[in-house]
Order: structure tokens, then C-alpha cells, then sequence
């Protein structure tokens, strides 16, 4: 039977049409107990708060507590009532401070009542909810020792030990004296009939083995774990996953707290009952313990652990161009080929860095170069879309657009589908060089194109993103708030990219809908990457972000010193990413947990490649790094 | 290896001519019934020139209990014409708990108001002229309808829930809005069946921690109760996400009347055997009559053809 506050069970009773009538207060029950006032409302009935009239010249205050026997069938109607009268009688004979006496036990028609000892005070549950910060730990504990006393006397009794089965918070009320007395014995427990059909579990507190019907002392240790770790965390088990208190230990919610009294509460929550504490007792002996070192030595501090520092790590080789590098390489059949805002396309030799031949243009390059054929193509700010010879570094042809071109190019069909400054995608004839249409959006289009299902997928600064078939029609469209640097990726029958407008989207392929958007702190130019069911993501607030790609849900998120402007490469359980801040991250990419950061002297704007466990990238410091991933 | 030869014989079989086939089939299983061979070749033959989505449901109150506590909305849309068809279809199985009769409260709330909120949503969509695509995302759409119901029970009818399991297809995607343990299944022709769905159940959770094996969790005493619902607690989060619709298979919902109590293969049989997705149904809810009913049965079969 759960007792919940008064304040909230007066307005459920009138709400609910129950035909459970609660007594009214002025009247009187067995000539003797005048009722005053309901405090409490359980699943199988009331709990009044009443006079004894047998004490006519003093104010004797007693609790009544009412059982309505709900079964249908006589036979186990009488049934309930002998249990329950066996177990008024034998709580009778309990003497402990912190367990109400019990006076009286009577039963008219289908309710039975239980008179006992008024406990004038606050329970646990509302002390936990009314203050205002965490409840100080040394408060805690001094009540934890009570409650292991009062629960080694009831484990302790003969010739049958008495298990609680109910320790909650809203079951230990704390009187005048700021002592604890345990209320709402599973005297009631005798009232519930098995429930048929779908129930609703508000447990929480229970150990798993009570479940299946064990109760034992160490489900009380449990459940008292588990009501310390409310009382110290403010967290209700009620409203999370049972059995989840491995996932939030104490500490890190509230930090605050000691690491002996976090062991404590884990070690009396252990889901195995033979891990846990033996006995009350020996949890009361831990507690002590923990009470006195907390006393008196000074806290400890925990050591961080030691941020893995990039200054250990050694490039495999590092190459100088003669300008700031801003685009991703490409790596194929051992060579590295990558842009540069010299204006030249290098190509090195990806084990040792070696020079092989440069191709210069008339502009900076900051597209990723493509690689098909034997033929390099590649977009620069002099406006061209050049293609040039995978093996001389010579020009195939080139092919010019009214504005420049950061969009990387993509391959289909023999054609090249890239954008460019003058607001249109192009699609240009692989063989011949010649433009076969423009599809214009009317701003210009960073974004790099995305094939798939004979439809191509980009978005605009316009924040437009375009789905267009091969012949240049327009499917559909999306508008975003902002502009659309990112370029798309997709996954089964969706596209992902981000917008300046601070979110990213997960868009239908199909037809546009937006599937769902996840907002970020601030805007992002960079593309997503997927790995496993997780989509990532950087923004220009610094943070690297990792998302459920169903359902958007944040898994995690980790900071870098400043803007994450390229795409993060995931290469077997890493995740690696450049930032403004100069620094190439490698986080564990299903925990976000850093692994190693190494510093180059200046922004990292591009997206590294990882090929055969070697990481590359080049940095504004005019490098190009290989290290090892 | 196993792999190779999959693809190897995948392939063969496709090769066969259908009459072979069915001669095959009909060798290792019982003898088909005219009827059902007519409509296995019907089904071959025909050809559906207009993508399109059809669907079928069936309900009853079980063998054992007095009231109806599931609730049921199946919504099926096609607009076509000069422009493309888009096929739009919402399913939403509610499966209402709590004492005072309030589960069907629950139930019934959950299913209309979602179901209402959403249409509203969509109205301008299917119906204006010219048409207005929505620029909330979808997910974001179910969750807002979600809350609303959870306030609606919260309010409406203390102390109830219901498991509540949606389906919106718009397009070849479903977006699925799951609490409790109703559950959403992917069909499919050669007899696989996956859960979409993950229950919110304390078997489930056990389960999950690894802490009873599935064996253990058939037979787990307290399979029934459930560690989140609809019109429960302060906070409700549902499950939102979305995957591709089942292409050449079927999206099932059904209540735990209906997969607590018949297995896998008989969900199998009844599909492939019945001659339509009514039939199916129905065939289904008996199968869980027979089984004992001992709950309300509710189940909803779609399928995209075209």
C-alpha cells in the first residue's frame, strides 16, 4: 500500500468517481476513534489521522488505517481478514523505537482497520522533494544507521524473520525529534489480489529477486540502498529504468558526496543479493565506518585522469605547401592528392610524404579532389571544374562557371554534377567536358552533391536544399533557415546534412519531409558522418556532436577549444575531427571519450581521411600530416 | 562461404517458373486448396500500376475479460492524380490499464488524440490547394501529438495509462511513436519477422541487463508489467523514430493480447495463408481465442503495394 501526500490524494479522490467512500471526518468508528482528517490514500484504502475518545481529558492521537477487501469470493475474503488479523497481532508484539505501536485491529464488513501510534512529523519523500539542494550526506547517513537498526530488530525476529518488502522514502517518516520510524508495514500487501491483465509498475525501490516473489533480508538492504541513493541524489528510481542505479552512481550526481558512501549504496544495490551486504548490520558496520572517515579526514579529490596529450605523437611525415591547406585529400592507390590555396593540387606519395608532381590552377582549391578512371577532377576559386591526368598531373580539359567552385564534385552515369558560386549545379560530360544542363537555385551552392537513386541531393547559402534528376528537374525541395554549406549523406531512405540555422536534419529522400531536426548550439558548414546508428556532427560552438540517427536523441557530445568547420572521418571505433582551436581530436566514437588530440600552429578547416589505419589531413599551417590513426 | 552459396541458390531459385515452384511447395507442406492456389497465382499475376497503401484490422474483447480496454484508429489515404501518389496512412493500437474503467478512457483518449492532432497537422497537406508541405519534422509532430494525449489521461483519467503504438506512413517511410508494450512488427514474404518496437516492460528490461534469458522471460511471472505508459508519470518519453516501410512485406501493430499469446509462426501462416489482409486478421484474433483470450486482442496489418 503506498501512501501518498495529502495535498495530492484530496484532489484525486474527487476527481476520481471511486466507489470507495472515505470516511468523513467528525465521525467515529468503533464508538472510539474519532476521525480528524485523511492522511494518506493507498491502493487499498485510507489512512485517517484520529482521537482516541478513550482518553477523554487528553488529546490522544492515533493513526487508522483502512483495508478494503475487495475480493469477490467469500472463501478468500475470510481468508485475507485471518491474515491480516495474524499480522496485526504479531506486529503487536514489536518494541522498537522506530516502529509505531500498534494498539487496536477490527473489521467491519469488507474493511479492516489497523489503529496505531501517530507519528507527528515529515516522511522521507517529502523532505527529499521540499529542500531546495541535495540533503546533506552526514544527515543521511545518521538516519541510514537508524534505519539498519530498525531493519536488523524486524530481520532478527523469532521464530520468523520480518521482511519490511517496502523500504521507500514515503515509508520512513521522520519525527519532532528528527528520528526515523518505518510506517506502512506489508500488513496491507495480504489486502492485493492478484492482479490480472497489463499493470503498471511504479516499484523502483524493490530488488529484482522480489519479483519473483523472494523476500528476503537483503531485499530490505536493497531497497534501503535504493532509498538512500533518492534520498542523496534527488533521483526517484520510480520514474527511471529498474535496476538502472549501475548507470547513475551517486557520485555523479552529486558530486558532493563521498566515494565510502557511494560503495555503500553500490554495494547494498548489487543486483546479485549474495554481492550485497550480508545483513542490516553489516551495512549499519559500513555506514559507521564511512561516518567516521568522512569526519575526519578531508575530502579527496579525484585525480582527472590524464588528458592524453598529442605531444607523445610523432607525424609519419608532415609535407609544406605554400599556403594555407582548407580541403580534405583524397588517398588512392597510395597516393595522397590535396588541394591548396597556392592554387596547386599536389600529389604525394601517402606512405612517406614524397613530392610526385603539383597542378596549378588559377585559384585556391578547397574541394575534396575526386578520383576516377585514371582522371582527377576538382573544382577552384578561378571558377573551373578542372580534370586533369591521374598519373602526369596534365590537364584533360576544364570547364568554366560564372563563379567559384568549393563544391566538391560527384560522379554518375559519365557525369560530373558539382555547384558552383553562380547559384547553379552543374552536370558536365566526363569524356568531352561539355556542360549537359544547369539547374539554378538562384544563391550560390557550397554544398557538395550527393547521388543516389538517380536523384541529386545539395543544398545553397539560400539554405536551400534541392533534390534534382538527371535531367535537371527539380523533385523537391527543403528550405532551411540558413544557409546549407554541409553536404548530404545518406542512409537507407534518408538524407542528413546541417544549416547555419543551427540544427541538423534528417530529410526523407524521397520527397523532402523533414524527418526529424536535431538543434545544435550554433550553426554548422560542416557534413555529418555516419557509424553504426549514430550520426556525428561538429558546429561552431566548439562542439562535436553524436546522435541516435532513428530517433535524435543525443548519445553525446564533446567540446573542442573552438569552431568545427570540416567533416569528422570515423575509422574503426574512432572518430576524428579538426578544429579552429589547431587541433586533430580522436574520440571513442560510442562514448565521445578522448583518446588523443595533437596540435598543429593553425586552424584545422578540412576533414582528414583515414586509409589503412593512417590518418591524413592538412592544417592552415600550410601541412599536410599523416600520423598514425 | 554461407553466403556465397545464398546468393548462389537466392538466385537459382528465382529462375524457377512459378507453376514449378508452387509444385515444389506444395510437395513439402500440406496440399493447397484451390482457393488458396487461385489466390497465390492471382497474386502473381496481378500487377499494381499505382503505388498504394491497403490495410486491414481486427479486434476482440479475448475469452476472458468483460471490457475492451484496447483501442484501435487505422487510417488509410491515397491522393493521386496529375501529381504523384503519396500513400499516407496512420495505425495506433492503445492498450488502456488502470482500475475504475479508466484504461478504456486511456485508450480511447490516446488513440483520437493523436489521431486528431495529427490529421489537423496534415490537413493543409492533403487537402489545400495548392498543397503546403509541413516544415515541422515528423518525429517532432508525433512527440507533440504524444504529449497531448499523456496530458489528456493525466487529467482526464488519474492513476490510468495505455501503451500506445503509432504508425505514420507518409511516402515509403513509417514513423513510429511507441509506449508500453503494444508492439509494431516488419512482415515479411519469406517469413521473416522483425520487432520494430522494444517493449517498456519489466520482463523486457530484465531481459535486456541480461539478467534472465529469454526462456526465463517467457515464463517471468510479472510479464505484465510495464515501466512506462502514457498518462504515467511526469515525464513521458516515448520512443520516436523512422524506418523505411516494410516494401514487400507488412507493418503489423498489435496488443499484447495478440503476441502474448500466439507465436511467430502462427502470425506467419495467417498471413501467408489468408486471401487478404482481413482475412489475415481475423485469422489471427481467432488463432488468440482459441490460445484461451486471455486479454483483449487488437492487430492492424498494411501493406504498400504497387
Amino acid at each position: 500500500m503506498e501512501t501518498r501526500n495529502i495535498a495530492s490524494s484530496d484532489s484525486n479522490s474527487e476527481s476520481n468517481s471511486t466507489p470507495r467512500q472515505q470516511i468523513q471526518a467528525g465521525s467515529t468508528l468503533a464508538n472510539r476513534y474519532n476521525i480528524q482528517d485523511v492522511i494518506g490514500v493507498g491502493g487499498m484504502g485510507s489512512v485517517y489521522r484520529a482521537r482516541d475518545l478513550h482518553f477523554p481529558n487528553v488529546v490522544k492521537l492515533v493513526a487508522v488505517k483502512e483495508m478494503i477487501n475487495t475480493a469477490p469470493d467469500p472463501l478468500v475474503r475470510q481468508t485475507i481478514v485471518q491474515n491480516f488479523e495474524r499480522e496485526a497481532n504479531m506486529l503487536a508484539t514489536l518494541n522498537h523505537p522506530a516502529i509505531p505501536r500498534i494498539y487496536d485491529y477490527f473489521t467491519y464488513d469488507d474493511r479492516s482497520y489497523l489503529v496505531l501510534e501517530f507519528v507527528h512529523g515529515k516522511d522521507l519523500e517529502t523532505i527529499i522533494n521540499d529542500s531546495a539542494g541535495f540533503l546533506p550526506e552526514d544527515q543521511v547517513i545518521s538516519w541510514a544507521v537508524q534505519l539498519c537498526d530498525v531493519l536488523a530488530y524486524l530481520h532478527a525476529h523469532k521464530p520468523d524473520p520480518i521482511i519490511f518488502r517496502d523500504m521507500k522514502p514515503s515509508n520512513v517518516m521522520i519525527n519532532h525529534n528528527g528520528d526515523v520510524v518505518l510506517v506502512d508495514f506489508g500488513i496491507a500487501k495480504t489486502f492485493q489480489s492478484g492482479q490480472k491483465g497489463t499493470m503498471i509498475g511504479t516499484e523502483g525501490y524493490s530488488p529484482p529477486e522480489q519479483y519473483r516473489g523472494e523476500a528476503t533480508p537483503l531485499a530490505d538492504v536493497y531497497a534501503l540502498g535504493a532509498t538512500l541513493h533518492h534520498a542523496l541524489t534527488r533521483r526517484d528510481p520510480r520514474l527511471e529504468p529498474p535496476f538502472s542505479f549501475a548507470e547513475r552512481p551517486a557520485r555523479r550526481i552529486n558530486s558532493a558526496l563521498s566515494m565510502e558512501v557511494e560503495a555503500v549504496i553500490s554495494t547494498a544495490l548489487q543486483y546479485n543479493p549474495t554481492e550485497r551486504f550480508p545483513s542490516a548490520l553489516a551495512m549499519k558496520d559500513a555506514l559507521m565506518n564511512v561516518a567516521r572517515k568522512t569526519g575526519a579526514l578531508s575530502k579527496i579529490t579525484s585525480a582527472l585522469p590524464a588528458a592524453a596529450s598529442g605531444a607523445s605523437i610523432k607525424p609519419l611525415w608532415t609535407f609544406k605547401c605554400e599556403d594555407e591547406i582548407r580541403g580534405a585529400p583524397t588517398i588512392n592507390q597510395g597516393v595522397l592528392y590535396i588541394g591548396c590555396y597556392d592554387n596547386n593540387l599536389y600529389a604525394l606519395d601517402a606512405a612517406e610524404g614524397k613530392f610526385q608532381w603539383k597542378y596549378a590552377a588559377d585559384g585556391g582549391i578547397v574541394s575534396r579532389p575526386l578520383v576516377f578512371d585514371g582522371n582527377i577532377a576538382f573544382g577552384s576559386s578561378d571558377k573551373r571544374l578542372h580534370l586533369i591526368s591521374q598519373r602526369t598531373g596534365k590537364l584533360v580539359w576544364t570547364y568554366y562557371t560564372e563563379g567559384a567552385v568549393y563544391s566538391s564534385p560527384a560522379l554518375s552515369e559519365g557525369h560530373l554534377f558539382f555547384g558552383s558560386d553562380d547559384g547553379d549545379l552543374h552536370a558536365v560530360n566526363v569524356s568531352s567536358g561539355r556542360p549537359i544542363w544547369k539547374h539554378a537555385t538562384g544563391a550560390p551552392v557550397h554544398s557538395s552533391p550527393l547521388v543516389l537513386n538517380n536523384l541529386i541531393y545539395f543544398g545553397n547559402e539560400a539554405g536551400m536544399v534541392s533534390a534534382v534528376d538527371f535531367r535537371g528537374a527539380m523533385k523537391w525541395r527543403f528550405q532551411a533557415k540558413r544557409a546549407v554549406t554541409s553536404s548530404p549523406i545518406a542512409r537507407g531512405q534518408a538524407i542528413y546534412l546541417a544549416s547555419l540555422d543551427s540544427h541538423l536534419y534528417a530529410l526523407d529522400a524521397s520527397n523532402g519531409w523533414a524527418i526529424w531536426k536535431f538543434r545544435l548550439g550554433k550553426g554548422s558548414l560542416a557534413s555529418p558522418c555516419i557509424a553504426d546508428d549514430f550520426i556525428f556532427v561538429g558546429a561552431a560552438d566548439g562542439f562535436l556532436y553524436c546522435v541516435d540517427i532513428r530517433t535524435a536523441k543525443e548519445i553525446w557530445r564533446f567540446r573542442a577549444e573552438n569552431q568545427i568547420s570540416g567533416s569528422p572521418s570515423a575509422y574503426k571505433d574512432s572518430l576524428y575531427f579538426g578544429s579552429v582551436d589547431g587541433s586533430m581530436y580522436c574520440l571513442e566514437y560510442r562514448t565521445g571519450r578522448l583518446r588523443w588530440k595533437f596540435e598543429t600552429q593553425g586552424a584545422i578547416i578540412g576533414s582528414p581521411v583515414v586509409f589503412d589505419d593512417i590518418l591524413y589531413f592538412g592544417s592552415t599551417d600550410h601541412l599536410v600530416y599523416a600520423l598514425f590513426a | 562461404m554461407a553466403d556465397f552459396f545464398k546468393k548462389l541458390f537466392g538466385k537459382k531459385e528465382q529462375k524457377v517458373e512459378p507453376a514449378k515452384r508452387l509444385a515444389n511447395e506444395s510437395a513439402t507442406t500440406a496440399p493447397l486448396s484451390d482457393l488458396q492456389i487461385n489466390a497465390i497465382l492471382s497474386n502473381q499475376n496481378s500487377r499494381y500500376e499505382m503505388k498504394q497503401l491497403v490495410a486491414a484490422v481486427g479486434q476482440s474483447v479475448g475469452k476472458q475479460r468483460e471490457h475492451n480496454e484496447d483501442s484501435l484508429l487505422a487510417l488509410t489515404t491515397t491522393l493521386s492524380g496529375n501529381a504523384e501518389s503519396v500513400p499516407f496512412g496512420l495505425y495506433i493500437v492503445a492498450d488502456g490499464m488502470g482500475g475504475h474503467q479508466f484504461g478504456e478512457v486511456a485508450s480511447n483518449a490516446a488513440v483520437r488524440i493523436i489521431g486528431g492532432s495529427l490529421m489537423k497537422k496534415f490537413h493543409s497537406y492533403l487537402f489545400n490547394l495548392p498543397t503546403q508541405n509541413i516544415q515541422d519534422p515528423l518525429q517532432e509532430m508525433m512527440a507533440q501529438c504524444v504529449r497531448e494525449a499523456h496530458e489528456y489521461v493525466q487529467r482526464e483519467a488519474p492513476g490510468s495509462g495505455t501503451t500506445v503504438t503509432a504508425a505514420l506512413v507518409l511516402g515509403q517511410q513509417v514513423t513510429i511513436a511507441h509506449i508500453g508494450d503494444s508492439r509494431a512488427y516488419a512482415v515479411f514474404p519469406d517469413g521473416r519477422i522483425d520487432a520494430i518496437t522494444r517493449d517498456h516492460s519489466l520482463v523486457k528490461r530484465l531481459e535486456e541487463l541480461g539478467h534472465i534469458s529469454k526462456d526465463e522471460a517467457a515464463n517471468f511471472p510479472h510479464r505484465n508489467v510495464l515501466i512506462r505508459a502514457l498518462g504515467q508519470g511526469e515525464d513521458l518519453e516515448a520512443d520516436i523514430f523512422t524506418l523505411p516501410f516494410p516494401q514487400t512485406g507488412y507493418l503489423m501493430i498489435c496488443s499484447d493480447g495478440l503476441w502474448g499469446v500466439i507465436d511467430e509462426k502462427d502470425i506467419q501462416r495467417a498471413i501467408a495463408e489468408a486471401p487478404n489482409l482481413q482475412r489475415a486478421c481475423q485469422i489471427m484474433v481467432d488463432a488468440a481465442n482459441a490460445a484461451g483470450g486471455p486479454d483483449n486482442i487488437t492487430v492492424v496489418l498494411a501493406q504498400m503495394i504497387g
